[in-house]
């Protein structure tokens, strides 16, 4: 039986990798997900046949009660909540990754194996930094608490004193089986993760959520090692290490280091250059007159887009806009809204071909040419203070909206953006600021340009 | 060679291959398969199961079967949230028209 599920198992390992593989190609994301899907339900069932086991109807219950609250969740969420969700899941991923250390450590389970008790401990530090780094993240994105970055007195060093705490502490459940220093341990792994999250502003939990989704996969690594799960010890090596590839080019497409996200705040010594100029409203009519007449019409959608769910009302918009012999493309920012995608995830709901969706490099050199271009809930990624040194946005590259022969600014309110910084963009000559809900802002662009 | 060396060779593999499977991803599946990822964690499932299954006292039980709510929700929720991002790509007419 034992040979039966390891047979399981490896073969889990297969479709995991397998989906995965398909999950990078947009013609086969979906089978690559159901693929690892049917894995996921094999090896949970297999589990049961496990012999020694106990507590089978305790599992059972857990499994329940997990499976059946996260999935209504999930499904109940709205898609632009989609990255908080990403959050808390992955953060219950690395706490089970905790749990099961914890457990062991407990019982004690290692004797001589001081190799293996290490990964255990090394696993149940960053599972648990994950689990609560990530509740934070989702804190955070949710509305729960301030996106801001949170900042205290001395905040660096008391974080690096917990931080070094949590090691020692780790050392010291290494070398000795005592109950304590493994409850003092966790307390302050978990402490350091929700510290490390909280000066973390909202413009860089992207990145976050990504590193800690390869942190929770590094732990679940470890701790099949400790327990000798191949299961566990490939899915999360796998996802640890293409996690953190992933993190890397998240980071790499904000041009900020991996090491300036975690160690200082967005924007936190600001320099607030004077912006000149003013704020130049525009009415809808008007608007959708200066659409109606170009020839050439690039959106920029952003976070705002997303919140308004505005997404299906742009997409009639450029729908009329071709209609009436209009050429119209989508610029997409590789950070625009909360995740690398996040845009291309929420027009392909509604509709839109991807092959009209641009990335910076291509769509950069076509603003020039570009009669109007229509920022929809964007700010700080097509912010022209990217380009001048001394800025907080400094370095990080941007839509070059600032080129166009005119721009539409769709915004709710002169509210600024993530990294607080005032946008020399809605101050330009040829700005109009368009102000309103994204959504019925443009659901009354499309009556008004229908009848132009 | 004995088994620590062999894990070592399968952690050296894995990491590999998670590198290469995600080196040529397109932008536009990066969310997505971030959170694709995030699901086959949940695989952690099974090793709090495992742990849950050899837990004899109280607090060993109560910890592991925190455990398994804990991997069977990052399991579960990650698949429903991975589905319902990539249903989207799939009702969408393929490009070039």
């Amino acid at each position: 039986m034992e040979n039966f599920v390891e047979l399981i198992y490896f073969l889990t390992a297969l479709l995991f990798i397998l989906g995965l593989k398909r999950m990078s190609s947009p013609n086969t994301a979906r089978s690559g997900v159901i693929w690892a899907g049917v894995a996921m339900v094999a090896a949970t069932l297999a589990t049961f046949l496990l012999p020694n086991m106990h507590n089978q109807l305790l599992m059972l219950v857990a499994i329940v009660i997990g499976t059946v609250v996260a999935w209504i969740a999930a499904k109940r969420v709205q898609m632009t909540d989609m990255p908080q969700m990403v959050a808390i899941y992955n953060g219950m991923g690395g706490g089970a990754a905790g749990a099961i250390a914890a457990v062991e450590l407990l019982r004690g389970e290692f004797g001589e194996a001081q190799g293996l008790k290490l990964l255990a401990i090394l696993g149940a530090l960053i599972g648990s930094v994950s689990f609560t780094g990530s509740l934070i993240a989702f804190a955070k994105l949710q509305g729960l608490m301030s996106s801001r970055p949170i900042q205290f007195p001395a905040q660096k060093l008391v974080n690096a004193g917990v931080g070094v705490g949590a090691l020692l502490l780790a050392l010291w459940v290494l070398v000795s089986q005592p109950s304590f220093p493994i409850l003092a341990f966790f307390l302050l792994a978990l402490s350091f993760g929700v510290l490390m999250t909280l000066p973390i502003g909202g413009g860089d939990m992207p990145v976050v959520i990504s590193l800690y989704n390869a942190f929770t996969g590094l732990a679940v690594g470890f701790e099949g090692f400790a327990i000798g799960n191949a299961a566990l010890i490939v899915a999360g090596t796998v996802v640890g290490a293409a996690g953190t590839l992933l993190t890397l080019l998240m980071a790499k497409a904000m041009n900020r280091s991996l090491w300036s996200v975690l160690v200082g705040g967005f924007g936190v010594e600001q320099e607030a250059g004077e912006v000149k100029g003013s704020l130049k409203p525009i009415d809808l009519e008007d608007a959708a007159v200066m659409l109606a007449y170009a020839s050439k019409v690039i959106f920029v959608p952003g976070y705002g887009m997303a919140v308004a769910q505005a997404q299906h009302k742009l997409r009639e918009v450029a729908d009329v806009l071709e209609a009436k012999g209009i050429e119209v493309k989508y610029a997409i920012h590789p950070v625009a809204g909360r995740m690398p995608g996040h845009m291309n995830v929420l027009l392909a709901e509604a509709g839109v071909a991807y092959d009209k969706l641009y990335d910076l490099e291509d769509i950069n050199p076509e603003f020039p040419q570009a009669d109007v271009a229509v920022v929809i809930g964007a700010n700080d990624v097509v912010n022209p203070a990217a380009h001048r040194k001394g800025s907080p946005l400094y370095g990080m590259p941007i839509l070059d909206v600032d080129k166009a022969k005119n721009a539409i600014v769709i915004k709710r309110g002169q509210g600024k953006g993530f990294a607080g910084v005032e946008n020399e963009l809605f101050f330009a000559d040829n700005t109009r600021m368009l102000y309103g809900d994204a959504q019925s802002v443009l659901g009354q662009l499309v009556q008004s340009l229908k009848k132009l | 060679m004995d088994s620590t060396w062999a894990a070592l060779y399968i952690f050296l593999l894995a990491a590999f291959t998670g590198y290469e499977v995600i080196s040529r991803v397109p932008v536009i599946l990066h969310t997505p398969l971030m959170s694709g990822s995030n699901f086959i964690h949940g695989i952690v499932v099974v090793g709090a199961m495992v742990v849950l299954g050899h837990a004899e006292t109280p607090l060993e039980q109560a910890i592991g079967f925190f455990g398994v709510i804990l991997g069977a929700a990052n399991a579960a929720g990650g698949y429903a949230v991975t589905e319902r991002m990539l249903e989207m790509f799939e009702r969408k007419p393929k490009g070039g028209q």
